[in-house]
């Protein structure tokens, strides 16, 4: 008789229906890789990670079809000059991509670069280092199955960033992307990425930082309704180094993006930030985890949410200070607007310090329109339709302020403006 | 200009009479104080003509040119002309100044059917106007009285006023929070406001305000009522005699 065991019937049916590719310099990790998945088992809803977000489209072997979404809006960073690289379904194009030469930086693809022993000192290596103490099985199944993504290594200062699109053509496209990326001593590289993917997207970015480098990476998760995905960074700081990350996120039926940094030189900077607005059957989790393992660090979390007519939003950040890990600057607030009473807002916010000499606030709050600040908008003429979107557009402005460059910032607004605008 | 008529005003959560019969008429071009002790209704009074929640109205009536008041939307009631310069100015953190107020002008406009104002002009004029009342430019960008000092908050309501140019201006204790200078300031400018055309109803405490702004009327609200109506004088003999002689009389 056998006793029931879901996790061990989900991952064994999800890893049936997958095929590992086979051949290259990232065979021993990919191997690695699904030991760990098999050890943990895909993620269930009494995990404790997972307990607010259900895992089980993610997990299932077929994706969940998506229309392709027709997106109306001008094409984001289109002014911006910038190396294009675009996926299509989850695979490369070079035909739509600009040439890989780029002064400044590497850029080899997964599926074909020959053996780059950097990207294979950090393939899965990254990955494999935020399972502890908290599991990521569909991370460590992303690393075994990844069929593409790039490899990008900065030695310099790249005139242009590098800009990732994904898009989104057919109903029934499960993409597994993989990128991996080294940021060389005092080298400094930007990374956007905009758009769908696919149905179902399973992406891992794995981000090694060295000695005084900076990365700068700016998403925008594509406007698509039925879409999912399932987002990891996995992040290591070297000393003085800086890593700064801002997520827009409009729509989406299913969203979970993980962040796992370790500042492991002192005097590191880390920045997270997020803005997701969502309605209806809209799902946004952010999962955010900050290990803080060197002296004088600055880690900073900002997200905020605007759930509309029954969406979700979900946080769980968690900043972890190392007992050596003296005079740590910690900061974390998260917060959601909830435009009706059917939406819901799930934080978890946690700290677990170790060291004495630190300065960690965090901070959760769940609220509705202040009524005194939209009177006062409408006493002055402003309609009550355009008086809450500025209150909304107001909520959003501390997690918008993270955004360094100010096009960038003003393309990112309009984008939330539009969808405030056809919510009208 | 501004008719109320036998205004009887509860609180909508609870089972609490505020006004009780308020009478007040204001005419074109007219300046009417209002004073009276704390918690007697006056702030109430500016906040229902303003339509702001949490009051009902349960008699009388309010017309502003003859048109009814009471039934029309905030941003109507703005657009109709009527302004209240607040007791306590809201910071509203991430809403620019400048933003919030070229909004605010221009949705007035459109509301009225006017040409709405280019933003060169609209920089043009509000420099102008920030710098008689001493609102450095500074102040313009930050957003909407954060980090304002109660003074600065109180100018930056009479900085709206003048933008928006409405008909009916109700201040509600502009005075409290201004030093001697920035008083004369706020007076200048709203005396610089004062025509044929508009007409003003001043809510405050001192008589001090009103030798900057000579009012041609005078009332003093009780207990949710009109309880006396004069000239200036009346301003006067409650500064030195306090409100005890006038409720004796009355009641
Ligand atoms: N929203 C409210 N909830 C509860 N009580 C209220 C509310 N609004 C007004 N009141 C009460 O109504 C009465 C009148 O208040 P109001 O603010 O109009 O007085 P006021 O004359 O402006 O006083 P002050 O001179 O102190 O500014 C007070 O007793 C006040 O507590
Ligand atoms: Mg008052």
């Amino acid at each position: 008789m056998s006793v029931a065991n879901p996790k061990a019937d989900t991952t064994a049916a999800r890893l049936n229906a997958l095929t590992m590719p086979t051949g290259g310099w990232s065979e021993p990790a990919r191997r690695d890789a699904l030991t760990r998945v098999q050890a943990m088992g895909l993620p269930h809803r009494r995990d404790e990670y997972w307990r607010y977000t259900t895992p089980d489209s993610l997990n299932a072997p077929e994706a969940p079809s998506a229309a392709v979404f027709d997106d109306d809006e001008a094409p984001l960073f289109s002014a911006h000059d910038r190396l294009k690289l675009v996926f299509v379904d989850g695979v490369f194009d070079p035909a739509q991509s600009d040439d890989l030469s780029h002064a400044g930086v590497e850029i080899g693809r997964l599926a074909d670069a020959s053996d780059l022993h950097w990207a294979r000192d950090l393939y899965g290596v990254l990955e494999a280092r935020g399972q502890v103490p908290v599991a990521r099985p569909l991370a460590a199944l992303n690393t075994a199955f990844a069929t593409d993504g790039v490899l990008i290594r900065a030695t310099g200062t790249p005139e242009r960033p590098v800009s990732l699109v994904y898009l989104h053509s057919d109903p029934e496209s499960d993409a597994t992307l993989h990128h991996v990326i080294r940021v060389e001593a005092g080298a400094s590289l930007t990374v956007m990425e905009h758009g769908p993917a696919a149905a179902r997207l399973n992406k891992v970015m794995e981000v090694d930082v060295a000695d005084n480098g900076a990365f700068h990476h700016i998403r925008a998760q594509g406007r698509d309704h039925e879409r999912r995905a399932v987002t990891h960074m996995f992040a290591r700081l070297g000393s003085e180094s800086v890593f700064k990350s801002f997520t827009l996120t409009v729509n989406g039926v299913l969203t979970r993006n993980e962040c796992v940094i370790e500042l492991t030189g002192d005097d590191a900077v880390a920045h997270v930030a997020g803005a997701a607005v969502g309605d209806g059957d809209f799902h946004h989790d952010d999962t955010v985890f900050i290990t803080h393992d060197a002296m004088n660090c600055e880690s900073r979390q900002v997200f905020k949410k605007v759930l509309r007519n029954g969406a979700t939003g979900v946080f769980q950040g968690k900043i972890l200070v190392k007992q050596q890990a003296q005079k740590t600057d910690g900061y974390q607030i998260s917060q959601a607007l909830l435009l009706d009473g059917d939406s819901v807002f799930l934080a978890k916010p946690e700290l677990e310090i170790y060291a004495d000499d630190v300065a960690c606030s965090h901070g959760s709050t769940t609220g509705a329109i202040d009524e005194t600040a939209l009177f006062y908008l409408r006493s002055r003429g402003v309609p009550r339709a355009d008086a809450e979107d500025l209150l909304v557009l107001s909520f959003l402005a501390e997690a918008m302020a993270e955004i360094e460059d100010p096009v960038i910032a003003s393309d990112l607004t309009t984008r939330l403006e539009g969808w405030l605008a056809r919510r009208r | 200009m501004l008719n109320i008529k036998n205004l009887h005003v509860k609180l909508e959560e609870e089972d609490k009479q505020i006004l009780k019969g308020i009478n007040l008429s204001i005419g074109a071009g007219e300046v009417h104080a209002v004073m009276g002790p704390n918690g007697s209704g006056k702030s109430t009074l500016a906040y229902v003509l303003s339509g702001r929640g949490g009051y009902e109205v349960t008699e009388g009536s309010a017309e502003l040119q003859g048109q009814d008041i009471l039934a029309m939307e905030p941003e109507e009631r703005a657009a109709a002309g009527l302004f209240q310069a607040f007791q306590y100015p809201v910071e509203i953190p991430g809403v620019g100044n400048m933003t919030f107020l070229r909004t605010a002008v221009n949705a007035q406009r459109k509301a009225r059917g006017e040409e709405e104002m280019s933003a060169g002009e609209f920089l043009k004029v509000i420099r102008a106007k920030a710098k008689d009342l001493q609102i450095d430019a500074e102040m313009l960008k930050r957003p909407v009285n954060v980090g304002f000092s109660g003074g600065e908050k109180k100018r930056n309501e009479i900085l709206q006023m003048t933008m928006l140019e409405p008909k009916m201006c109700i201040l509600d204790e502009t005075d409290s929070g201004l030093d001697v200078d920035a008083m004369r300031l706020v007076s200048d400018g709203v005396n610089a406001l004062r025509d044929a055309g508009r007409s003003f109803l001043v809510i405050t405490h001192y008589q001090r305000l009103l030798d900057h702004i000579k009012p041609d009327v005078v009332h003093i609200i009780a207990d949710g009522r009109v309880v006396k109506t004069g000239g200036p004088e009346l301003a006067l003999e409650i500064e030195h005699n306090g409100y005890a002689d006038i409720l004796a009389e009355v009641s």
